[in-house]
């Protein structure tokens, strides 16, 4: 349980810092912090699929973010500096690497995932007690309205969310009430 | 100009009585069968915006208005927030509890038939509601704008 207070200073921390700093790029690099964060949280929690989907999103929006202010801001890092970087992340990327071929050689083999071995792992209960608990035979919706029904809400959350900037951003309107408001 | 052949719009106005059956369907049956909130009101989308596609834009929005379509959403979201309360109220205290089905269906062991499940169907329609309103507002939103964007349509 210590990790989760860690993390959560972590977090804390960073966030802090990504919205006190002047500097774009770390502010950036901070905020893709707490999301990494929250994604070894996931996983600590036991839920690997959102931790997947939450390092994937993290990682898409930070190329994005630094491809964005590095645009704009142009600060690169030249003369010994430069070479330490390389060093720093050639060395990274070696224990990144090894540490990937220690994760496929201790892989369980397809079909025999860890989630079938371990008696009281989340999916084993769903499939047991799903239809006692809930009543519901088909057992998607089951988990998706029961078991964990804030993702259903955060997921139609999504929706009325990017209809509500959709219709904000497309209403013919807008031109003429910004105008009339100028005019007033 | 409106719309498009009479081959399209005589096929579509049979098959959008099929469509919309189908989705209402696949929504009710959500917690027997395969399917749910999401697929089914994706389906119920669907057969407006075959509608919208065969019949033109203003056919469309006279079946279903857009004020409609968004007080539609609005309220199917807000439902679905009001069920997970009344499960936080009634039950254990924590949002999200089936109460209708640990506390008045426990013992009916209704499973697999229409009326059981407790609160999961009413989720699914809520939430089908929700998503063939919001996916029917989204393509509205987008072909009013290109149909603005056009000159040669007109003034309104």
């Amino acid at each position: 349980m210590e990790i989760f207070y860690i993390l959560m200073v972590l977090m804390l921390i960073a966030g802090i810092i990504a919205v006190e700093t002047k500097d774009l790029l770390s502010s950036v690099i901070c905020v893709g912090a707490v999301g990494f964060s929250s994604a070894v949280m996931y996983l600590f929690l036991k839920a690997p699929d959102i931790a997947l989907t939450q390092t994937v999103v993290e990682v898409l929006g930070l190329v994005i973010l630094i491809r964005a202010t590095i645009s704009r801001e142009k600060s690169f890092i030249s003369g010994d500096r430069e070479f330490f970087a390389v060093v720093v992340s050639v060395v990274v990327l070696f224990l990144i690497f090894m540490a990937g071929i220690g994760i496929f050689q201790n892989m369980a083999p397809f079909g025999d995932a860890a989630f079938v071995r371990i008696a009281d792992s989340a999916s084993q209960v769903y499939l047991k007690q799903g239809v006692k608990d809930t009543g519901a035979t088909n057992i998607v919706t089951a988990v998706y309205l029961d078991y964990r029904a804030y993702d259903t809400l955060g997921e139609a959350t999504v929706l009325f969310t990017s209809v509500i900037g959709a219709i904000a951003i497309l209403r013919k309107k807008s031109r003429k009430l910004l105008s009339e408001g100028d005019s007033q | 100009m409106k719309g498009m052949t009479i081959i399209v719009k005589t096929v579509s106005s049979w098959i959008k009585v099929l469509v919309f059956l189908f989705g209402i369907y696949i929504i009710l049956f959500g917690h027997l069968t395969p399917g749910g909130g999401f697929s089914g009101g994706v389906i119920l989308a669907g057969s407006y915006v075959l509608l919208l596609l065969a019949f033109g834009r203003e056919y469309a929005e006279e079946n279903l208005p857009l004020p409609i379509a968004s007080k539609l959403d609005c309220i199917a979201a807000f439902l679905f927030i009001a069920l997970a309360l009344l499960g936080f109220i009634y039950g254990a205290g924590f949002f999200f509890y089936n109460f209708l089905q640990q506390e008045l269906m426990a013992d009916c062991n209704a499973a697999g038939k229409l009326v059981s499940a407790g609160a999961i169907p009413l989720y699914n329609i809520f939430i089908g509601l929700k998503v063939a309103a919001s996916l029917f507002l989204v393509v509205l939103v987008l072909s009013a704008f290109r149909s603005e964007s056009d000159p040669t349509e007109g003034q309104e």
